[in-house]
């Protein structure tokens, strides 16, 4: 049973931190409740693995602590954590059967024989494994591997939180669901906190209660998928997360109103006092965007209409910066001329990449 | 229909002429040989197999000096490889994985690869010799009687060292190389599931090693079954014929007294052996990956998970409990 804190965390591979660009991971203050579903999200080097590592034991951080409840572990080794973790690439013990790789954890650690039959047992029926018991470990497929990984750490009694390096990687597309949704459905039976590390939004935002998203060594956002992706904290969040993703526009924000190329849109709140010198943005996802006949919006050029199944969307260009927005069904557009109606709650200002809130508008309606 | 130019046949003629001299030819002279019974002044006798009856019967002459270097060089090559696959392999483990040392370390270990056979020989002659080599002296000085010119103990102990030296390399690069092959996540992973050094070696290092161990294994079974040069340069067989080997007995029968017949008889039988041996290892290597390929699927959905699965109480109570 653990509750992860990460205080003032940072780690540099390099013997000799100079700058922070030496620095894999920046400095982190993060707290991993008790039970939680979390994903690290972020492209690929940005540091989640590293994160990862340390909190495994794998990887001695540079700076900080890290504490499981309120045992200082920073420098504790990875067997003596109560942790398991789940590669990218399945691991499993050539020589052994499938029920001597579930109770290989146990031996080591001088389980009694009879305990052992039991948990190896209770946790094969948990991961489907039942069958296979007695298969040798190497002769399963991709999936039967990760579930034998995943099954050593469940087994042990003291494991508190299951970490997992993108653990689907090689994985059939058609077995990555089913495998995604078992381990779901472990984490509801079993009281354990499970972070998961992976670059695929999807994979994210159906696992994870809770989604961190990490850029260039920092944390950008926490927050529920929800937040994510109405209320993106940074830029980065709304490029990264949705396909396609936000549109972010350079703009000029005085008071409510925001000008794009000399078109003004109204907004909901108030920007009074925007840091002077900084890169202004308006950032609005594609989904809350509407490409409408020309004359009843901002007027744009249209490119592309791409069907993408459920919607359209179709890629225009405001003022020469090209956009994304969906068109509903019964739009039709002729030529490519065409405008564009916000959806103004929709509708977020950014400070050199970060959100700024602003003031209620005074008057409005509540 | 496709029409098939059989013209081609013509390219690949040198080949076959060139195998004809090189190979064919000198083999069908030996197996002419062993048939026959030669006499100075180039005069043979037909013999049909009454050589191969005298080699393989040991209360023969001929046969019991065959069987003799035969039980002696299977010995040797029993001895070689408990010593050299094991230290092989210890030494493997215990070279470093990165910087700098890593590459001196290859290099130190491809050393005595790269050397002529026959100059190990002659070094190892001289090093041991008790009036001018170092080692013969200081063994001497301390009071061991070490001569390996008239103790077969000596002679076999020197030429194992020789060999050890000598040959120990090749497991031990081969054995490195299985090493770097080994995911770093495995031991990751066996870190996690609290695995001691002797149980990572035996549950991952050793099984990923196994292809690698077999070639070492028969690389170096073939080579100390076939040795000549280094006990020739050595010892030449002796003291009394306490080193002689199968290759050594067979040029002594062949060069020394020219039994032409003898010796082709003796070297099909040898050839025979090796070519069996060659056999088993392959054998044995070919299924020891034959069930690499199969993969099992299992063909319990996760679904089945929800609905077949025990009450997960028991699991959760311990958990709390821990």
């Amino acid at each position: 049973m653990a509750r992860i804190i990460l205080d003032h965390l940072a780690h540099s591979y390099s013997a000799d931190p100079r700058g922070p660009s030496d620095y894999a991971l920046k400095e982190i203050d993060h707290v991993w409740e008790q039970g939680g579903a979390y994903a690290l999200l972020g492209p690929s080097g940005c540091g989640k693995t590293t994160l990862l590592n340390i909190i495994s034991g794998l990887v001695i951080p540079t700076r900080g602590r890290i504490l499981f409840d309120d045992r200082d572990v920073t420098t504790l080794p990875t067997e003596a954590r109560n942790i398991a973790q789940v590669f990218q690439f399945p691991v499993v013990y050539d020589t052994m059967t499938v029920a001597g790789n579930l109770a290989f954890p146990l031996e080591n650690r001088r389980v009694p024989r009879d305990v052992i039959a039991v948990r190896v047992k209770e946790i094969a029926g948990l991961l489907g494994l039942g069958r296979v018991l007695e298969h040798k470990a190497r002769n399963l497929t991709a999936d039967a591997k990760q579930k034998i990984s995943l099954g050593r750490g469940l087994v042990r009694a003291d494991v508190g939180a299951i970490l997992f390096d993108e653990p689907l990687t090689v994985i059939d597309p058609h077995l990555k669901w089913q495998l995604r949704s078992t381990l779901k459905e472990l984490h509801r039976r079993l009281n354990v906190t499970m972070i998961y590390v992976t670059h695929d939004q999807t994979e994210a935002l159906t696992f994870a209660d809770k989604v961190v998203v990490m850029h260039d060594g920092a944390v950008v956002q926490m927050g529920t998928p929800e937040e994510l992706f109405e209320r993106p904290a940074h830029t980065f969040v709304g490029h990264f997360i949705g396909s396609p993703g936000m549109n972010i526009l350079p703009a000029q924000v005085e008071g409510a109103t925001a000008r794009v190329d000399g078109h003004a849109i109204q907004l909901l709140r108030l920007y009074p006092a925007l840091p002077k010198g900084q890169r202004i943005e308006i950032g609005v996802r594609p989904e809350f965007v509407h490409l409408l006949p020309k004359g009843l919006g901002v007027p744009v050029q249209v490119r592309r209409l791409d069907d993408i199944g459920r919607t359209r969307i179709a890629r225009v260009e405001l003022a020469g910066q090209p956009m994304a927005a969906s068109v509903a069904d019964a739009v039709a557009i002729d030529g490519d001329e065409g405008s564009l109606a916000f959806d103004l709650e929709q509708l977020h200002v950014y400070a050199d990449g970060h959100l700024v809130e602003g003031e209620p508008l005074a008057g409005a309606a509540p | 229909m496709k029409s098939v130019n059989q013209r081609a046949w013509f390219l690949v003629l040198p080949v076959f002429a060139i195998v004809l001299f090189s190979a064919l030819l000198p083999l069908m002279t030996v197996v002419n040989y062993s048939v026959q019974d030669s006499f100075g002044n180039n005069q043979f006798f037909w013999n049909g197999i009454g050589w191969f009856q005298e080699l393989l019967d040991p209360s023969s002459q001929l046969g019991e000096r065959f069987f003799d270097s035969l039980w002696r060089n299977l010995l040797f090559s029993a001895i070689i490889l408990l010593i050299e696959v094991p230290l092989g392999i210890i030494v493997a483990l215990s070279m470093p994985r990165q910087s700098w040392t890593v590459a001196f370390c290859l290099v130190v270990m491809a050393l005595p690869l790269l050397i002529p056979w026959n100059v190990v020989g002659t070094i190892w002659q001289v090093f041991g010799r008790g009036d001018i080599g170092l080692l013969g002296y200081v063994v001497n000085r301390l009071g061991i009687d070490y001569n390996y010119t008239a103790s077969p103990l000596a002679a076999w102990t020197t030429i194992i060292v020789m060999d050890v030296w000598h040959w120990t390399s090749l497991v031990v690069l081969l054995c490195y190389a299985g090493l770097k092959s080994i995911p770093d996540a495995y031991y990751q992973a066996a870190r996690i599931d609290g695995a001691s050094r002797w149980a990572v070696f035996r549950t991952i290092q050793l099984p990923k090693m196994r292809r690698v161990l077999l070639i070492a294994v028969l690389l170096r079974f073939m080579d100390s079954f076939m040795i000549y040069t280094e006990p020739f340069v050595l010892t030449g067989g002796g003291p009394g014929n306490a080193t002689t080997f199968l290759s050594i007995d067979l040029v002594k029968l062949a060069l020394g007294q020219f039994d032409l017949g003898k010796a082709a008889a003796m070297s099909l039988v040898y050839n025979l052996i090796i070519l069996a041996m060659c056999w088993v290892f392959y054998t044995v290597m070919t299924n020891a990956d034959s069930d690499r390929g199969r993969r099992t699927a299992i063909d319990e959905p996760a679904d089945t998970v929800a609905a077949g699965m025990p009450p997960a109480s028991t699991v959760e109570l311990d958990r709390k409990a821990a």
